[in-house]
C-alpha cells in the first residue's frame, strides 16, 4: 500500500535510497545535496540499511570509490551537486566507458564562478556527453520516482550504463512537498538484486578492469558505448512501463503538457515546467493554444519523439537552465534545434537560457514567453534566436 | 612470523611474463616480490595508479595479473581500493561472499601517482584505515611520461623538466619525505625497502603490510634504468649502495613505533651511489664538489633523524 508524506526532495532521495540498500554509498558534502548522504548516514548509524558509506575527502574519491565498488561486484552510488560532479568531471568518463551501473544522486546548482549555491544546469549539462544517462524531475514526487528507476536502467543487460538522477537544487531539494511513497517491501521487490556479470570478487573468476586501449581497440569500446545508451531508451520505457504498474504513477521520455493541439509550445527541463503549466492554465482560459514539452530523459537524447511531438506547432522556445557560451545558444538548444532540422520541421525556433544561479521564474515570465512565440508566428520575424530571459541587459 | 626463503620463492607468480615493462624494471621486481607474500589460497584485488605498470600488463585484450586488477585513473588508487574494501565488507555481510572466501587488497602506484597527484586520495583512504596495503614502486620522477621530475626527485637529479644547463644543476629541491608523512597519519603498518637481503627485507615487510589489519603503506625503491641511467644488470648493486649510503634507509613503523631494519656496518660516502647514475654525472664535475657536500649533509641530516626516532 502507498502511504503520503511530506518530503523535501532530497529527504525523497534519501527515502529511496534506504528502500533500495546499496551496497556502497561514498560521498563528500556540497550544498545542496549534502542532506542525501547525510540522512542516508543516519539509517547507517541506525541499521536500516547494509550499506557501506564511506565519508571520502573529495569528489574526485567518492565517484572514484564509486566505481571500484561498482568494479569489485556492489550496487554503489554517490551524490552531488555543482562543483563536486566537476570535479568528478574525468570519472565519470571512466564510469561510463568501464559499463559501471553506478548511480549518482543528482542536485543541480551552478557551477562557479562566481560562486553560486542556487540551481542551474550547467553541472549536468557539462556532462552531458560524459555517457552517463541523465533523468530529471520536476518535482519531488518525480526525483523519488526516478530514483526507485535508476538501477533497473543502469543495471539492464542491454544497458550497464551509469546513470544521473537530478533535481533543482532548493527548489526541489529543499522544498517539502506532499509525496506518495512506496512500501519499502515493493521497492525491493521492484529493484531486485544485483547479478554482475564480471566482477573483481568473484573467487571464482578473477577480472581485470580499466585497460590500456589503444588505436586497435578504444574506437570500439565507444562504439559499443553508443549502443548502449541508443538501447536505454526503450530500457527506461519498458522500467517505466513496469513501473507505471506498481505505483500508478506514469513516466516516459518526456511529459506532454496541453500538446494536442498546441501551436505554441515550450520545451524545457525540471522544476520551472510547474510554473510554466500554471502559465499555460491560465492562457488556455483565454483560448490560446499553448503548451509544454517537459523533458525528463536528456540522455538518451529522444530527438525523433520531441521532433513528432512538435510536428503541428507554429512556434517554439528551447529552454535553457545553462548556457554554453557557443554564441549560438544552450545545450537543449542545440539538441531540440538539430532534432527539428532533422525532421524537416517548418516551425520558428528561438532558445532562451533562463534561470541561472537560481534566478526566478515567474509564471509572468512564461507568459511572455508565449506570446513572444505568437508574434514571432505572425511576423515571421524570430529575432535574435538565442537570447536571455529574466536578465538586466546594459542600457 | 617464520621467513622461509626457499617456500615463498616455491610460490606461482601472480604476475604473469609476456608483460611488456623494460627488461631490469624495479617496478616490475617490486610487484612480483610483494605478491609472492600473499599466503597460497588467498584472493587478491590489485589495484593500480596510471604509469608504466598500468600500461605494460594490462593492454587490452590481455593481462598479466593472475588476480582481479583495477586501473581507474592517475590520481586516485587510494579512493578506488577504497570502494573495492567497501564492497567486500557489505558482500561478506550480506553473505553473497562466502566467509571462507579471503580476499586481500593491494595497491601499486609509482611516486608520480603516489607522492603527488595521488596524495590526497592516498591520504584519505589511509585515515578512513580502509583494510588494504599501498605500495608506492618509487622510481623518483614520472618515468611512463619521459622522466619528469616529481616530489620524490632526489636533489640534483637531471630529468627532462629539470634539466641540468648552464644555469642549472638539476632539480634544486630535496625530497618528499612520504613515508613519514604516512605514519604521521597513525596507521598500523608503514615501512621503507628495496631489493636487498636476496628479498628477505621485502617479503618479511610485504607480508607484515598485507596481513595487518587496516592501512599499510610499503614504500619500495625500485630503480628505472632509463631514468637513473645506471647498466641495467646493476640493479641490486644500486640498491644496496642506496642502503650503505643510508639514502635509503631500511625501517619499519609498527603502531607508530619505529624500528631499524638494518645499520650499515660502515656508512658508504653518497658518491658512492651517485657516481653509477647518470642522472647525477654533472655532480661529478670540477668545480661541482660543493653539491655532493650538500647531498651528503641531506643524507645525514635525514639518517640522524630517523636514528632518532628509532631509539
Amino acid at each position: 500500500m502507498a502511504k503520503r508524506d511530506r518530503l523535501s526532495g532530497n529527504e525523497a532521495i534519501a527515502y529511496a535510497l534506504r528502500q533500495i540498500n546499496p551496497d556502497v554509498f561514498p560521498a563528500f558534502p556540497i550544498t545542496p545535496s549534502t542532506e542525501i548522504p547525510q540522512y542516508f548516514a543516519s539509517f547507517v548509524a541506525n541499521g536500516q540499511v547494509d550499506t557501506e558509506f564511506i565519508p571520502v575527502e573529495s569528489e574526485h574519491s567518492s565517484m572514484s570509490a564509486a566505481i571500484g565498488a561498482s568494479a569489485a561486484g556492489a550496487r554503489s552510488l554517490t551524490a552531488t551537486s555543482s562543483c563536486g560532479l566537476a570535479l568528478m568531471w574525468e570519472e565519470l568518463y571512466v564510469a561510463a566507458s568501464n559499463r559501471l551501473p553506478v548511480a549518482l544522486a543528482l542536485v543541480n546548482r551552478a557551477l562557479s564562478g562566481p560562486i553560486n549555491i542556487n540551481c542551474d544546469h550547467s553541472d549536468s549539462m557539462g556532462a552531458r556527453d560524459s555517457g552517463w544517462i541523465q533523468i530529471y524531475a520536476e518535482n519531488n514526487q518525480e526525483a523519488y520516482d526516478n530514483m526507485v528507476q535508476a538501477y533497473r536502467i543502469a543495471e539492464h543487460e542491454d544497458v550497464r550504463l551509469p546513470i544521473m538522477i537530478c533535481q533543482d537544487g532548493f527548489i526541489t531539494s529543499h522544498a517539502v512537498e506532499n509525496i506518495t511513497l512506496l512500501e519499502d517491501e515493493e521497492v525491493k521487490g521492484f529493484v531486485g538484486e544485483y547479478e554482475p556479470e564480471h566482477y573483481l570478487l568473484n573467487p571464482e573468476c578473477p577480472t581485470a578492469v580499466g585497460p590500456y586501449s589503444v588505436t586497435d581497440y578504444y574506437m570500439e569500446a565507444k562504439r559499443a558505448q553508443a549502443e548502449a545508451m541508443q538501447n536505454a531508451k526503450q530500457v527506461i520505457l519498458d522500467v517505466a512501463k513496469e513501473f507505471g504498474e506498481m505505483s500508478g504513477r506514469t513516466y516516459g521520455l518526456f511529459e506532454e503538457y496541453q500538446m494536442e493541439d498546441a501551436e505554441y509550445a515550450v520545451i524545457m527541463i525540471g522544476s520551472a515546467a510547474g510554473t510554466t503549466k500554471d502559465a499555460i492554465d491560465q492562457l488556455r482560459a483565454a483560448g490560446k493554444k499553448v503548451g509544454l514539452i517537459k523533458l525528463r530523459v536528456f540522455r538518451p537524447f529522444p530527438a525523433d519523439e520531441i521532433a513528432a511531438a512538435l510536428a503541428n506547432v507554429k512556434a517554439v522556445a528551447v529552454m535553457d537552465r545553462a548556457d554554453s557560451f557557443s554564441d549560438h545558444g544552450g545545450p537543449l538548444g542545440a539538441e531540440v534545434m538539430a532534432a527539428l532540422f532533422r525532421a524537416r520541421s517548418q516551425a520558428y525556433a528561438i532558445n532562451i537560457v533562463y534561470g541561472l544561479g537560481g534566478r526566478d521564474v515567474r509564471v509572468e515570465d512564461m507568459k511572455g514567453v508565449y506570446a513572444e512565440l505568437e508574434r514571432i508566428a505572425e511576423t515571421g520575424e524570430t529575432g535574435d534566436t538565442y537570447r536571455y530571459m529574466g536578465v538586466r541587459e546594459q542600457a | 612470523m617464520s621467513y622461509n626463503f626457499k617456500e615463498i620463492m616455491s610460490r606461482p607468480e601472480r604476475l604473469a611474463p609476456g608483460h611488456r615493462m623494460c627488461a631490469g624494471c624495479g617496478g616490475t621486481i617490486a610487484a612480483r616480490n610483494v605478491l609472492r607474500a600473499l599466503h597460497p589460497g588467498d584472493h587478491a584485488v590489485i589495484g593500480n595508479a596510471t604509469g608504466c605498470m598500468e600500461v605494460s600488463t594490462f593492454m587490452y585484450p590481455y593481462t598479466a595479473w593472475q588476480d582481479s586488477y583495477i586501473h581507474n585513473a592517475f590520481e586516485n588508487a587510494g579512493a578506488t581500493i577504497s570502494g573495492v574494501e567497501g564492497a567486500y565488507n557489505v558482500l561478506k555481510r550480506k553473505g553473497k561472499l562466502k566467509e571462507d572466501e579471503t580476499f586481500k587488497f593491494i595497491t601499486f602506484g609509482g611516486d608520480g601517482g603516489t607522492y603527488d597527484i595521488g596524495f590526497q586520495s592516498l591520504s584519505g583512504a589511509v585515515e578512513r584505515n580502509h583494510d588494504f596495503v599501498y605500495v608506492c614502486y618509487d622510481n623518483g620522477a614520472y618515468m611512463n611520461t619521459g622522466i619528469q621530475r616529481s616530489s620524490a626527485t632526489p636533489m640534483y637529479a637531471d630529468t627532462t623538466t629539470t634539466p641540468v644547463g648552464s644555469q642549472s644543476n638539476g632539480k634544486p629541491q630535496n625530497r618528499k619525505d612520504l613515508t613519514n608523512i604516512l605514519v604521521e597519519h597513525d596507521i598500523p603498518y608503514a615501512a621503507q625497502t628495496t631489493f636487498v637481503q636476496n628479498f628477505r627485507d621485502l617479503h618479511i615487510k610485504a607480508e607484515k603490510a598485507i596481513y595487518t589489519p587496516g592501512a599499510a603503506f610499503l614504500n619500495i625503491m625500485a630503480p628505472c634504468p632509463r631514468g637513473w641511467r645506471y647498466n641495467t644488470p646493476e640493479i641490486i648493486d644500486i640498491c644496496e649502495l642506496g642502503v650503505e649510503t643510508c639514502y635509503w634507509p631500511l625501517f619499519e613503523v609498527i603502531e607508530g613505533e619505529y624500528h631499524l631494519s638494518y645499520e650499515p656496518k660502515k656508512k658508504l660516502p653518497i658518491e658512492d651511489f651517485l657516481r653509477p647514475q647518470g642522472r647525477f654525472k654533472h655532480l661529478f664535475k670540477k668545480g661541482n664538489e660543493h653539491l655532493i657536500e650538500e647531498f651528503q649533509k641531506e643524507v645525514d641530516r635525514r639518517w640522524e633523524r630517523l636514528l632518532k626516532k628509532c631509539k
